[in-house]
This record gives structure tokens, C-alpha cells and sequence, in this order.
């Protein structure tokens, strides 16, 4: 189980969260011009890299923050991002 | 195997004897013994049955590693799966063997051992694949056959608990190493806890007599013990395992010494800044003919059951063995009265020093020899010495067999915690090489066995930790001992088979080498695939004896090195948990922490039926009067909605408040359906689709006030709408000016629903106007129903005049009460969540789980008209336009009227096209909502049906579960389409 740093309320266990998944992707500013595949790849398509991730994470039993944190997929070791 | 008690040694209280039954036979042992050692010391060789040949089977180990010995144990002890070895042996102990009947001595099984040509690798993968349908008949055997013991049948009389802890240095293992690192981090003040899963601190001390300081070392294990335990930073955990390393140093630790009476295990998970791993080695066998026959043991498990219980395995031994740790072991089993008749060495040249040792001892010892086989099928009598790579050879007679193959490190934890493993080329083992996490081996665990190098090792990685953990450490030396002669291990562990005997790598799962090299042939060759097609390593042991000798025996037959075929994957946990641990106090009523109404009390006591209908909320399904059953109780409270007046406890719904200059650009986007132009004091039906499109909730949406709205979400998704919602805005429009409140358990609602709802509220409602024109339906008003300042809000899931009145939850059972007695004359029914399902069905309304399943788009569900197509943007916009969306029929929501009026469809049932040139046996859709109509008086459905709209006034087949009828499809609002009953 992770031990995760909440920036509010510091470290926590990963139950008291969420994962939001990849932080920098975000819903296109006009979805309507997009073509279909552009648009299909937007919702369905991950990078899944091995590695460090960006990544969105919720204090949803906790603070109730949304916050970035950096994970890396191998190791589980973690970093906050300011 | 012919073991007795020796009259003198072991760590066991003489003065004090304990009865048990073994097999239902009356035996006596002491304080201090284990099932296993009070069963030698008992002369029992025979202590169960291998689980597929059922061939008898007798101790082989004295630890955690033991594969034989399994045993359910009784009465208040009630467990099945139990190792003899870590059985401590109490007062009135009920033990019998598993896998066999009538007993270990004499079973029926064991047939299974001559027809073993027939039940070869993947034996069960070959033979029952046919003939179709044969299955369940198969099943049947195969599960009286398989199981190794018995689920028990009550509640464990003892309780258990599970609690958080935390520390800067765990170190797991008290044995040399372990000691010297909690002696080296307790010094430096950090908090320390020392965690060993034997009862007693010592490790291979305990099992082996070696000096430290010039003294018995079990005298340094009791100085060392005093030490820590008087340190005010260093807890000591006796008898508690860390059987599991997850993520962020949280390590699982079961505590059997609880310190309590009526608490049989406590669960720990426990946070470590830093972890010291010294789990110790576990001896590995060897591989030869008959090498399971009862007698045939590990050599250091011979030597702890003669060091630590004081209790001989046998009478006359051979050890055989590919280092140089057999002579020690030869001398010290000499000077304890074991006779060793022989040492069968697999080493060509064996060091000067150990053979002139041994013949000082005048123990003969047979160089470049192996087994060639074994006598004794219930217990070994003879042990045939063969020249390595050869069969036949030389018998001597002995009852004891003793296997010293080298050591196999404890990296279970380590491997779990992710670090990555190396080969030892010189010790034919892994090691742990690579750390992940904030941890490090010592000692045995990383390939250290020497006594002064595991102190050493010990002390560097218990300093190391404190360090790493910020503490300052002081200089710790670790006391003087030998290293004892190198190993100097040969790398054989197989010798040359014998016809038509096993010799065995898995002794628990009844593995063999031929299975191994079997499932090679027929094409496994990746580890993990020859270990599941085989089972090798997959029984309660994990292969803690078995895995390394089934890699060996892969690589010869791949004719690589060892280290070319990898390992197996650990994991936790590394030995068996009880499920009771792991459930502790969330167990009984406490397992799911149910919600309730405010008007619970009221339910209760009105004989409501009352069971979880969402989100953890337990709720009336029905209030049954004393000759109802609930299909007449349903009825009669949806008749009474259609017909009169009923009232329904909507608690649960999910609400939530949105706030804010933004407020409405926001639900503009969330909602497919417009927002921005919702007047003052009005509610719209509004539905959530997820960005691909698809409904993913419904409910309504009011506005109180220009930057104010009130929004309710289905009872089951309402944790998820709130998620959803606060991740919308944070992650994605920060910049909207806008907060988001849940208040589901804030407001209480009551409905008061029926032709009657009216004359009803204008009893007890005070300032609002009721009249339709005044309050039409979707608009809220503001107001006291009796005496209680409420919102009353004009919505309906029941197709019939409602008012919902919300009231702070405070007040809520208040309300009801009132509303109940008000209308007591005009016979206001309770409605349970039964009846609302009822009424929902008749009118067509959607119910998200059911006709919205996640694929649904909201015009699949006959909604397109909420859909604001042109508004510039909103969740899920863009995936309507996807070209496929459109290019294929959809599944569409339709009514089905059955021909049987009277018997309701299976939800589910699938429903088949009865148009010529269709697969009449091919389903086209499925029903999703059942119901006896109230108002209708007779059984109707919902159904999603490809293109089912274009199917109206048709019919279509159901299957032979709802009766092999057909059905009409109809509009899936049964009742009153215009909605003048709800607008009225």
C-alpha cells in the first residue's frame, strides 16, 4: 500500500485516495474540431510509460485536494511535485 | 524412522507433560514441544500422505519449510491446513492427518501410487476435456479428492484484532544477525522492533550448538535478549511472522503470542522507515530415488529436533550431502547418542580436513558417492550407495536418512519488496541483489552462513538502518565466533534415477523430476509455466524446499546454467494467514458499516422489511401487514401511489450544493441537458453523460437562486457524481469561480406521492400556494410542512402528483411522523424501495445499473430530446458526433407486454428476433426491468432490443427460462405518456 504525501495533510495511505490518472493530458479546448481518430485517441489512448508518471491523485476520504504527484511505475517510489 | 526422546537436552520443561491425540490416539509430550517433535519423540514416522499418490509420508523439516506434515487440528483449535511444525504442542491438542483414510498407516488412496504411469504432469489439463458436458460429473471427484483438510464449521471461540504500528527499524529474524542489527539500532535510540516467528530468540543457534565469546552461544542470545528488552525504544515480537512486504515499507506481521487469552492472532501492518531483512536459510534436499520414504529429513532439521527438543529422529543415520556442513552435523549427532553410520559425499575431492574429521569419528565416509535408492516403504530401512552418475550399489542399513544439499537464502521478503535477485555461481542459490525500497538483507538471507560473518554482517545492516533513518550510531562490535570450514559446495542435487521410482522435488504437490523434464518435452519452458503445469512450488510450503531443486532440473534438461531459467515470482505471504487476521474486528455486523435514514426508527417499528438497496443505505423494501408476502405487500403500496396516496422515505439520494459566479457555466458543461437558462425556483431533469458519451447518471437540477444550485444524483452513484464533479473542476476548469458541497446526509426527504397528495400537504403545509398553477411541476418552493422549515420541490419518479419535501436531517423522522398522522383517514401507505421500482417500471423511467448499463447513450434510452445539441460544448458532446456511433443498429429501450399476463420475466432473459431470415436462436437484446403493473393490472418489462423502436407493434421470442413466449414490443411508458397525472 502506498504511502502517499498529501500536500495538506501529509502522509497518508493510499485508501484514503484516488488515482486520476496521466496530469498533463487534458480534455482538448475544442473537442468539436477534432476528427474522429484524433478525438477516439484523446479518450482511449495511454502512454502507460515504465518509469516516472505525472499523475493526478485525490484526497477523497481525506482534504478532498486534487494534486500532481510524480510516481515512478517501476519502483512505486514517489515524488511531490510543487 | 524409529525416533525416541533422549534422556537428556533440549529446551523443553520435563516437569510438566502435556496428553494429545494424534489420529485419535492418546500420546503424551512436554511444555515446549511442537505436534511435529512430540510425534518423533513419540516413534511416529508415518505423520500423513502425499496429496497425489497418497504414498505415506514422514517429517522432513523442523521449521516453516515442512511439506508432510499437514494436519487439521480439532475442537477449539478448528483449522485445517495446519503444519505439525509450527503446531505448539497444549493440553488436549487434536491433530489427525490429511489426505488419507481411514489413516496414514492404512489408505485407500495410495492405489493412486501404482496407477502413477496414468496420472503424469497436467494430468487433470489431459484427461478431462471431454466429453462435453462430462464436467460437473469430473468436478465432483476431483473435489472429494482434492482439499487438504476441512473448512471449520463454527466461529473461532478466540477473536483476533489488527491495528497500525509504526517504527524507524524493523528488523525481521532474532537469529544472530538480527540480534546483533536491533542490538546496533537500539543503541543509536531509534525506535526498533524485532520481529521472529519462533518463540524463541536464537535462530540457528536454537538448532545447532555453536560458541560466541568462547561461550555456549544461546548464553550471548540471553545476554543480547536482556539487553534489548530493557531498552525503552526496542520492542520484541516473539512467535509473529512478517509474512508480507508491500509498497512504502508496510510489512505484515501475525502475532500468535498476543498476550491475551481470548485473542488468538493480531494483525499488524507496520510502517518502517528502514528494514533490516535477516530471515535466515532454509536447507535444501536432494533429489534421488524414494527420497520422500519416511526417515529421509533435512540434516539440520535432525539437529535442531536433537538440540531443541531433545528428541532423536532415528537411531542409526546416513547423511548425504554436496558440502562440507555434514561433518559438523555428523560430530554433534555423535556426541548426542545418534549413531551416523555413514556420510555418502556427491564431492570428488572433499577437503582433507572435514574426511580426516570424520575419520577421527570413525564415521566412514563414501567420496564421489550418491543414493542410488531406498528400502522401507512406511519407514527407510536401508539406503543403497551409489557412485555419483550411476545406479547400483552397496546397502546400508539404517532408519535414518539425512539430506544436506546446501542452503537456500530466506529472500521471500526481500523479492516481494521488489528488489531484484542475483545467482550465487559458488552457492547454487539466489541472493538478493538490487534493493527497491528502504530495506537490506544480513546474514543467512543474503548467502553469509558463517557464524562471525552473520554477526558482522548483522551489526553493519542494523547500524545502516539507524542511520538511514537519522539516528547518530555509536560503534557496535559484534562478538567474537568462527566461521566454522567453508561450505565448498558441489553443484549436484539430482542423482541418477531408478527404474519405476519417484524421486521427488515437490514432496507436498507430489512433483517429481520426470514430471519436470515431462512438461519440458511437451513444450513449457519458461519457469512459470513449467511450475503451474506441473504445480511444483504451488502447495502451502510455496516450494520453500522444493523451487530451487525444479530450476536445477529445468536447467540440465535445457543444458543451462541455473541462472539462464530465472525464479519463480515470490509472493506474499510467505507463510499461511489465518482469514480471521486478516478480517479481525471488521467481521459480523461491523463487516459493511450500513447507513439509515432518519426515519429509520419509524421503518422499524411499522414491521418494515429492510435490506441494502444502494451505496451501503439499508432501506424499507416493503412494509408487509401479517398475511402479506412481499409480492402482495408491493402491490398493495404501488396501488395505493396510483390510486391514493403513499409516502416514500428518498433519503438516500444523492444531493449536493454548487455554488458560485460559475455555478451555472459549470453544470452547463457537466449536464448534456442546458442549464444556464434554468429560472429561479425551478428544476430540470438532467442527465451526466461521461465524455464517451454514455449516460453515466441522472437526476435533477434546481436553481435557488442566480449563483445557487441544489443537485440531486442517483442513491448508488452518488459518491462517484461527487468525485466526478470536483475533479471536473479542479483538475480541468480551476479558473470556474464555484464550490461543491455533498450534502446527501445534510437533507432528509419524504415524498408524499398519489392522486391524494395534494389535500394531503394543503393539511400541513404552511406560506405555499399548492394549486397547480401556483406551484406547477419541476419548480420548488420554499415554506413549513408541519411546523418545519422545508423545500418542497415538484418532481416525480413514480409518474403520479408529488411533492418532495426536503427538511434538515434533523428533522426528518419529525416529518414523517406528522405527515403519517395527517393522513391516517386517508389511508397514507409507506412505500418501500419494492413499490418504487413498481412504479418506475409502469411509467418508463430509466433507472441507472439497469437500462443506462454504461453502454447506453441518452438517446439509446429514448432521453435525445434532453440532449442540447447546440450548446457550443458539454461533457460527452463530441462522442454523439463519432460516425460510428450511428453506423450500426442500437440498443434501444423499449416496453414488452408477455402473453402470460400474470408471471413476471426473468430480468436479464435474453430476447430473440422472430423476423424471417433472422437467427431466431440469436439474441437481439435482453430484459432489464420486471414489474406487475399497478395500474395496468398485469405483468410488463423493459428491454434494450437492437433498433428496438423500429420493432413497436411487433413481437419477439423469449427464451425457454421466461417461458418460451412471445411478447409485444410496445413505447416503454406503460401509463399515461402525456404525464397529466404528474402535472395535475
Amino acid at each position: 500500500m502506498l504511502l502517499i504525501p498529501c500536500p495538506f495533510c501529509g502522509l497518508r495511505n493510499e485508501e484514503e485516495f484516488t488515482s486520476g490518472s496521466e496530469a498533463d493530458r487534458h480534455r482538448p479546448a475544442d473537442p468539436i474540431a477534432l476528427d474522429d481518430q484524433a478525438w477516439v485517441a484523446h479518450l482511449f489512448e495511454r502512454a502507460n510509460p515504465k518509469g516516472a508518471v505525472r499523475e493526478w491523485w485525490w484526497h477523497g476520504r481525506g482534504c478532498r485536494l486534487w494534486f500532481v504527484l510524480e510516481r515512478d511505475t517501476v519502483t512505486n517510489a514517489i515524488k511531490v511535485v510543487p | 524412522m524409529t525416533g525416541y526422546r533422549l534422556d537428556r537436552g533440549g529446551r523443553i520443561d520435563r516437569t510438566r507433560p502435556i496428553e494429545f491425540r494424534f489420529n485419535g490416539c492418546a500420546l503424551q509430550g512436554f511444555a515446549g514441544d511442537t505436534l511435529a517433535s512430540a510425534l518423533l519423540a513419540n516413534g511416529i514416522g508415518v505423520v500423513g500422505r502425499s496429496f497425489k499418490y497418497h504414498r505415506p509420508r514422514g517429517l522432513i523439516a523442523a521449521g516453516v519449510e515442512e511439506c508432510n506434515a499437514i494436519v487439521q487440528l480439532g475442537g477449539d483449535d478448528d483449522a485445517p491446513n495446519m503444519v505439525a511444525t509450527r503446531v505448539a504442542l497444549t493440553e488436549g491438542l487434536d491433530a489427525r492427518s490429511v489426505n488419507c483414510w481411514p489413516g496414514p498407516n492404512f489408505d485407500f488412496g495410495a492405489i493412486n501410487d501404482r496407477l502413477g504411469r496414468l496420472l503424469p504432469a497436467g494430468f487433470y489439463y489431459k484427461t478431462f476435456m471431454g466429453p462435453r458436458g462430462f464436467w460437473p460429473l469430473y468436478e465432483w471427484f476431483i473435489r472429494r479428492a482434492a482439499g487438504l483438510g476441512r473448512v471449520p464449521e463454527r466461529r473461532d471461540p478466540l477473536g483476533y484484532e489488527k491495528r497500525y504500528d509504526h517504527c524507524d527499524v524493523l528488523v525481521v529474524g532474532a537469529g544472530p544477525a538480527g540480534l546483533m542489527a536491533a542490538v546496533a539500532a537500539g543503541r543509536s535510540g531509534a525506535r526498533v522492533m524485532l520481529v521472529d516467528e519462533r518463540p524463541e530468540p536464537g535462530g540457528m543457534l536454537l538448532d545447532a550448538p555453536d560458541d560466541i565469546d568462547g561461550h555456549p552461544a544461546l548464553d550471548w542470545v540471553a545476554a543480547v535478549t536482556a539487553e534489548l528488552d530493557v531498552m525503552a525504544n526496542v520492542r520484541r515480537l516473539a512467535d509473529a511472522t512478517a509474512f508480507a512486504y508491500y509498497d512504502h515499507n508496510l510489512i505484515g506481521v501475525i502475532e500468535r503470542n498476543t498476550g491475551r487469552a481470548n485473542l488468538r492472532e493480531r494483525l499488524r501492518k507496520v510502517r518502517a522507515r528502514q528494514v533490516v531483512l535477516a530471515a535466515g536459510a532454509i536447507e535444501r534436499p536432494l533429489v534421488f530415488p524414494d527420497n520422500d520414504r519416511p526417515g529421509v529429513m533435512l540434516a539440520s532439521a535432525a539437529l535442531a529436533y536433537v538440540e531443541r527438543w531433545g528428541v532423536a529422529p532415528g537411531r542409526r543415520a546416513v547423511i548425504v550431502t554436496n558440502n562440507s556442513s555434514a561433518y559438523d552435523t555428523a560430530r554433534h549427532l555423535k556426541a548426542r547418542g545418534v549413531e551416523v553410520a555413514a556420510i555418502v559425499d556427491l564431492r570428488a575431492t572433499p577437503p582433507a580436513t572435514a574426511l580426516a574429521e570424520a575419520a577421527g569419528a570413525g564415521i566412514s565416509v563414501h567420496v564421489g558417492h550418491g543414493v542410488g535408492g531406498i528400502r522401507g516403504r512406511m519407514g527407510v530401512t536401508a539406503l543403497q550407495v551409489a557412485p555419483v552418475g550411476e545406479v547400483g550399489g552397496d546397502w546400508i542399513d539404517c532408519d535414518l536418512v539425512l539430506m544436506a544439499g546446501g542452503w537456500t537464502p530466506g529472500v521471500h521478503l526481500f523479492s516481494q519488496s521488489g528488489g531484484k535477485l542475483r545467482w550465487e555461481p559458488d552457492l547454487g542459490c539466489v541472493v538478493p541483489d538490487r534493493c527497491v525500497q528502504a530495506e537490506r538483507s544480513a546474514g543467512a538471507c543474503r548467502g553469509r552462513f558463517g557464524l562471525a560473518s552473520v554477526l558482522a554482517d548483522g551489526t553493519r545492516a542494523g547500524a545502516e538502518a539507524a542511520r538511514a533513518a537519522g539516528f547518530a550510531v555509536r560503534d557496535v562490535t559484534p562478538p567474537v565466533a568462527s566461521n566454522g570450514p567453508a561450505l565448498e559446495l558441489a553443484l549436484i542435487w539430482e542423482m541418477a534415477g531408478a527404474r519405476g521410482r519417484r524421486a521427488f522435488v515437490d514432496f507436498q504437490n507430489d512433483v517429481t523430476a520426470a514430471d519436470i523434464r515431462l512438461a519440458r518435452r511437451e513444450g513449457y519452458r519458461s519457469i512459470e509455466h513449467v511450475k503451474r503445469y506441473t504445480t511444483g512450488g504451488m502447495a502451502i510450503d510455496q516450494g520453500k524446499t522444493g523451487n530451487l531443486n525444479l530450476i536445477d532440473v529445468l536447467a540440465r534438461a535445457e543444458d543451462v546454467a541455473a541462472s539462464a531459467i530465472g525464479t519463480t515470482t515470490y509472493r506474499p505471504p510467505y507463510t499461511p494467514v489465518n482469514f480471521g487476521a486478516l478480517a479481525a474486528q471488521d467481521a459480523g455486523p461491523t463487516i459493511v458499516p450500513w447507513r439509515e435514514t432518519p426515519m429509520t426508527p419509524w421503518h422499524a417499528s411499522a414491521g418494515a422489511v429492510m435490506y441494502e438497496a444502494g451505496a451501503t443505505w439499508r432501506r424499507p423494501g416493503y412494509y408487509p401487514r401479517p398475511d402479506e408476502d412481499m409480492e402482495a405487500a408491493t402491490l398493495r403500496e404501488a396501488r395505493a401511489v396510483r390510486f391514493g396516496v403513499g409516502i416514500y422515505d428518498s433519503s438516500p439520494l444523492g444531493k449536493f450544493e454548487v455554488r458560485g459566479p460559475d455555478a451555472a457555466a459549470f453544470l452547463d458543461r457537466i449536464y448534456c441537458t442546458r442549464i444556464l437558462d434554468l429560472p429561479h425556483h425551478r428544476i430540470r431533469y438532467g442527465l451526466m453523460l461521461r465524455e464517451d458519451g454514455r449516460l453515466f447518471d441522472d437526476g435533477t437540477v434546481m436553481r435557488l437562486g442566480p449563483d445557487h444550485f441544489f443537485l440531486t444524483s442517483t442513491t448508488g452513484n452518488a459518491d462517484a457524481v461527487y468525485a466526478w464533479l470536483e475533479r471536473w473542476h479542479k483538475c480541468e476548469w480551476p479558473a470556474l469561480k464555484l464550490w461543491i458541497t455533498p450534502v446527501t446526509t445534510v437533507w432528509a426527504n419524504a415524498v408524499v406521492c398519489g392522486p391524494h397528495a395534494r389535500d394531503l400537504m394543503a393539511r400541513v403545509t404552511e406560506g405555499v400556494d399548492l394549486a397547480s398553477k401556483a406551484f406547477p411541476f419541476m419548480a420548488v418552493r420554499e415554506g413549513k410542512v408541519a411546523g418545519l422549515p422545508a423545500r418542497v420541490m415538484r418532481v416525480s419518479f413514480t409518474g403520479e402528483l408529488s411533492f418532495e419535501i426536503n427538511v434538515p436531517a434533523r428533522h426528518a423522522l419529525a416529518l414523517w411522523e406528522a405527515l403519517i398522522d395527517a393522513g391516517r383517514d386517508m389511508d397514507i401507505t409507506p412505500v418501500g424501495s419494492e413499490a418504487s421500482h413498481v412504479l418506475r417500471v409502469e411509467k418508463g423511467y430509466i433507472s441507472v445499473g439497469h437500462e443506462a448499463d454504461g453502454m447506453a447513450g441518452p438517446d439509446d434510452l429514448g432521453l435525445g430530446r434532453l440532449v442540447a445539441r447546440d450548446k457550443p460544448d458539454f461533457i460527452g458532446k463530441r462522442s454523439l458526433a463519432i460516425a460510428a456511433w450511428n453506423a450500426g443498429p442500437r440498443r434501444q429501450m423499449v416496453g414488452l407486454l408477455p402473453e402470460n399476463g400474470a408471471a413476471l420475466l426473468p430480468e436479464g432473459a435474453p430476447v430473440m428476433s422472430v423476423e424471417a431470415g433472422r437467427d431466431p436462436s440469436a439474441p437481439i437484446g435482453f430484459v432489464t426491468a420486471s414489474a406487475m403493473g399497478p395500474a395496468l393490472g398485469r405483468s410488463l418489462s423493459i428491454a434494450m432490443i437492437d433498433d428496438g423502436r423500429a420493432l413497436i407493434g411487433r413481437t419477439v421470442q423469449l427464451s425457454a427460462r421466461a417461458g418460451s413466449q412471445r411478447a409485444l414490443v410496445v413505447d416503454p411508458v406503460f401509463l399515461d405518456p402525456q404525464g397529466a397525472r404528474l402535472r395535475s
